[in-house]
């Protein structure tokens, strides 16, 4: 095969995820102000305290500038009357059983390898997970429910939780995650329209993983969607989270909260398959991926581990943080973000060190490629009183080409003299080497690219759940295809 | 099998190989020598399809197909194996599944199935037996903190594995020890059968006491010198290369 049909095959190589479903919908006109937040409470039968949240969260973000920070990267200014805050398919949101969803959104997860039938496996791997389905503002379905109630797990979408568990969800929204927080965290308390719930009692260790999937699938939308999780004491869960959406080539806004509060002894994992859509290889379309995420471990020898595999949205913006409260708790940060065309991402992790015998774990993998800018951006924070904090940082990062960057911006606080800090980074460009040595056993070019890729981000993938740690494998595959020439 | 007909090659421009020609038959075993520099590694590169190099002139037909015009990958498929000088680290691949998946590529060319696990795991402990490759090794990373002589043996038990046509060992001898250097010979001699062939290249006499050549080249300055049978490694072992390079010095200049 000449290089020509090599780079010609890979640069037709397809989001496989970019289809759309043709379901009718409800979606409220293009817009914003304070109408439109009584009208989406409204639609969701919201209760009054609720809809002051968005109200307050509102008027706050009205006063907030869009953040520049970033003013290095370019990316067209996100006009927000031009997104419509609402659309959900017309099928009622709640729905009792499978045989009231429209069987357009069954296929539609199906082909997306997900099944909202319990009985069903996903892609033939033996595996337990509970998915919560959310397809644009809404979730549209959460299976193995039953099986969760019987153990006192609450796992549902978030507009449930809010009628069904008002007294949890009003306890615990927005205390790790303010809607003063940032720009973007304003916008979604004010606008947000679904997510996942979940609640683990005490001393409960979640018998299967618990996943949502999200899907945006309207053009003109933008997707706000929250996610609460609660581990009370001694509570165990882990949940995944993923991502698709067309392609089109408008951008489209992706502004997520996402907030964990593990109380003592608890450990909650966090894994996400981001696969937004990441444009087009001139840098066309794509998703703007600006999301919140954090957890607190509010009690002492809690744990909170993030787990990331980032490869799609045309811009990325995202620091999975831990704040550090409880005595001897646990903070982890495991980061794969792979960036090719003309994708930016610039995600990283905080540590917050506060309780004491606090210790936190970053290992991040940046891996860039085409005219793609990866950037690393972590804090380590350690408060006065955090005393015998320990941290260790591992920032490795993986050039394939020499037209794109690679950045790491490591911030370091300490206010505590007795803490320890390590940070490590290196930078490499994948081996021609290793590429003909490959070569020279049978692997073509792109599989011996998956395959040391793979290799370089082991690490982070082995903290992945089996049948999540198989499709991130491929996926890192996919979204390098055609980086080398 | 190989026929290499007045091969030519540069790197920036520097001619490296100045006309190689050779030819090697199923069922052989050929070993070439020669000084540092002389082009050996380059020969084998060459062969296997590294794109640092220029090919100028020549032609290099393997089984029948133009070698020069596969891919690196085809000519692995085709049944080329080339035991690296300095073996490449992949970190976070486990050797085993380096060689599953080169075991896959190989069938799937010729339009096989993928090998089965089991298999797979008989064929893996059967050739690690055969070069007593320690079981740690076999899984951990590829050649990642391997010792030199453990790299060599990994190489070794990859081409166990692979079951090339024609494996090409780039000085697979060097940094042996004397156990490690009787179980490539060991390793290379198991293997050998009337269809498959073999180039060592070596600098000592030591290595072709174990495996046993059919014919010993010279390489010098980019040609081969001088040919014969396995004493003409003996004779260079006694006499060192200094009358072939005047020779052939003198010839050039
Ligand atoms: N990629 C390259 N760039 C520049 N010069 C090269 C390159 N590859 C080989 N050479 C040069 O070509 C000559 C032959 O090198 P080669 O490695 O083939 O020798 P060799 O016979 O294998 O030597 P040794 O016995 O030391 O392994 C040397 O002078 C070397 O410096
Ligand atoms: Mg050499």
């Amino acid at each position: 095969m000449s290089d020509n049909t090599i780079l010609d095959e890979h640069i037709n190589s397809e989001y496989k995820w970019g289809f759309t479903t043709d379901v009718e919908t409800d979606t409220f006109p293009k817009g914003l102000n304070e109408d439109v937040v009584r009208a989406l409470s409204a639609k969701k039968q919201e209760p009054e305290w609720l809809l002051e949240f968005r109200l307050k969260a509102f008027r706050h973000w009205l006063t907030m500038n869009e953040p520049n920070h970033w003013a290095h990267i370019p990316y067209p200014k996100i006009d927000f009357q031009d997104i419509s805050y609402y659309s959900a398919p017309k099928k009622k949101p709640t729905l009792k059983s499978l045989d009231e969803v429209d069987p357009e959104l069954i296929k539609t997860f199906e082909k997306l390898g997900i099944s909202l039938e319990e009985q069903k496996r996903l892609t033939g791997v033996e595996s337990n997970i509970a998915v919560d389905a959310v397809f644009d503002s809404v979730s549209v379905k959460t299976t193995f429910r039953e099986t969760l109630a019987e153990k006192g797990i609450i796992f549902c979408s978030f507009s449930e939780a809010v009628l069904e568990h008002p007294e949890l969800v009003k306890k615990f929204m927005g205390t790790v995650v303010p809607y003063t927080d940032n720009y973007y965290a304003a916008l979604n308390s004010a606008v947000f329209s679904d997510g996942s719930f979940c609640y683990i009692p005490k001393g409960v260790r979640c018998p299967m993983e618990l996943s949502t999937y999200f899907r945006i699938n309207s053009s003109g939308t933008g997707q706000f969607e929250r996610t609460l999780i609660v581990a009370d004491d001694d509570a165990y869960v882990s949940y995944l989270e993923g991502c698709t959406a067309p392609k089109r080539d408008e951008n489209q806004l992706h502004a997520a909260i996402v907030e964990i509060i593990a109380h003592k002894n608890a450990e909650v994992k966090y894994s996400t398959v981001q696969n937004w859509y990441p444009g087009d290889k001139d840098g066309k379309g794509g998703i703007f991926n600006f999301v919140t995420k954090r957890g607190i471990c509010l009690g002492d020898r809690a744990k909170i581990s993030w787990t990331q595999v980032e490869t799609g949205s045309a811009i990325t913006w995202k620091y999975p943080s831990v704040i550090l409260k409880g005595d001897n708790s646990i903070g982890e940060f495991y980061s794969v973000a792979v960036t090719n065309n003309r994708q930016e991402a610039d995600t990283g992790t905080k540590m917050i060190h506060i309780g004491k015998n606090t210790r936190s774990t970053i290992i991040s993998k940046g891996i860039s490629a085409g005219l793609s800018n990866n950037s690393y951006r972590g804090l380590v924070q350690v408060r006065k009183g955090a005393a015998n904090a320990r941290n260790f940082s591992q920032c490795d990062s993986l050039l394939m080409g020499d037209q794109c960057g690679a950045h790491t911006f490591p911030y370091i606080e300490i206010k505590d003299k007795t803490a320890i800090v390590e940070h490590e980074a290196t930078t490499s460009k994948i081996g021609e080497d290793q590429l003909f040595y490959c070569r020279q056993r049978g692997l073509d070019t792109e599989k011996a690219v998956g395959l040391i890729v793979n290799g370089y981000c082991r690490e982070v993938l082995n903290k992945l759940p089996m049948e999540f740690a198989v499709e991130a494998q491929k996926l890192l595959a996919i979204s390098l295809e055609g980086s080398v020439g | 099998m190989l026929t290499i007909k007045n091969l030519h090659a540069a790197v920036d421009g520097k001619e490296i190989l100045k006309g190689i020609n050779l030819t090697i038959r199923p069922g052989e075993i050929h070993a070439i020598m020669g000084p540092n520099g002389s082009g050996k590694s380059t020969l084998s590169s060459v062969l296997a399809g590294r794109e640092d190099y220029e090919i100028t002139e020549g032609e290099v037909i393997f089984n029948g197909k133009d070698l020069l015009e596969l891919e690196t990958e085809d000519r692995a498929r085709e049944g080329l194996f080339l035991a690296f000088q300095y073996p490449i680290e992949i970190p976070g691949v486990s050797n085993v599944n380096f060689l599953k998946t080169a075991i896959n590529e190989i069938r799937a060319y010729h339009g096989q199935d993928a090998i089965s696990p089991k298999e797979f795991l008989e064929k893996v402990k059967e050739k690690q037996k055969l070069v007593e490759l320690d079981n740690k090794l076999a899984n951990r990373s590829v050649n990642e903190g391997f010792s030199g002589g453990e790299k060599k043996r990994n190489e070794i038990f990859q081409m166990a594995m692979l079951e090339p046509k024609l494996a090409i060992l780039d000085e697979t001898d060097s940094g042996l020890d004397i156990d490690a250097l009787r179980v490539v010979a060991q390793g290379v001699n198991t293997l050998k059968n009337k269809d498959n062939a073999f180039i060592v290249i070596t600098h000592y006499q030591r290595l072709l006491d174990y495996i046993v050549p059919d014919f010993v080249h010279i390489l010098y300055n980019g040609r081969i010198v001088q040919s014969g049978g396995k004493e003409l490694a003996l004779e260079l072992e006694k006499k060192g290369y200094e009358e072939i390079k005047k020779q052939y010095d003198a010839i050039s200049a």
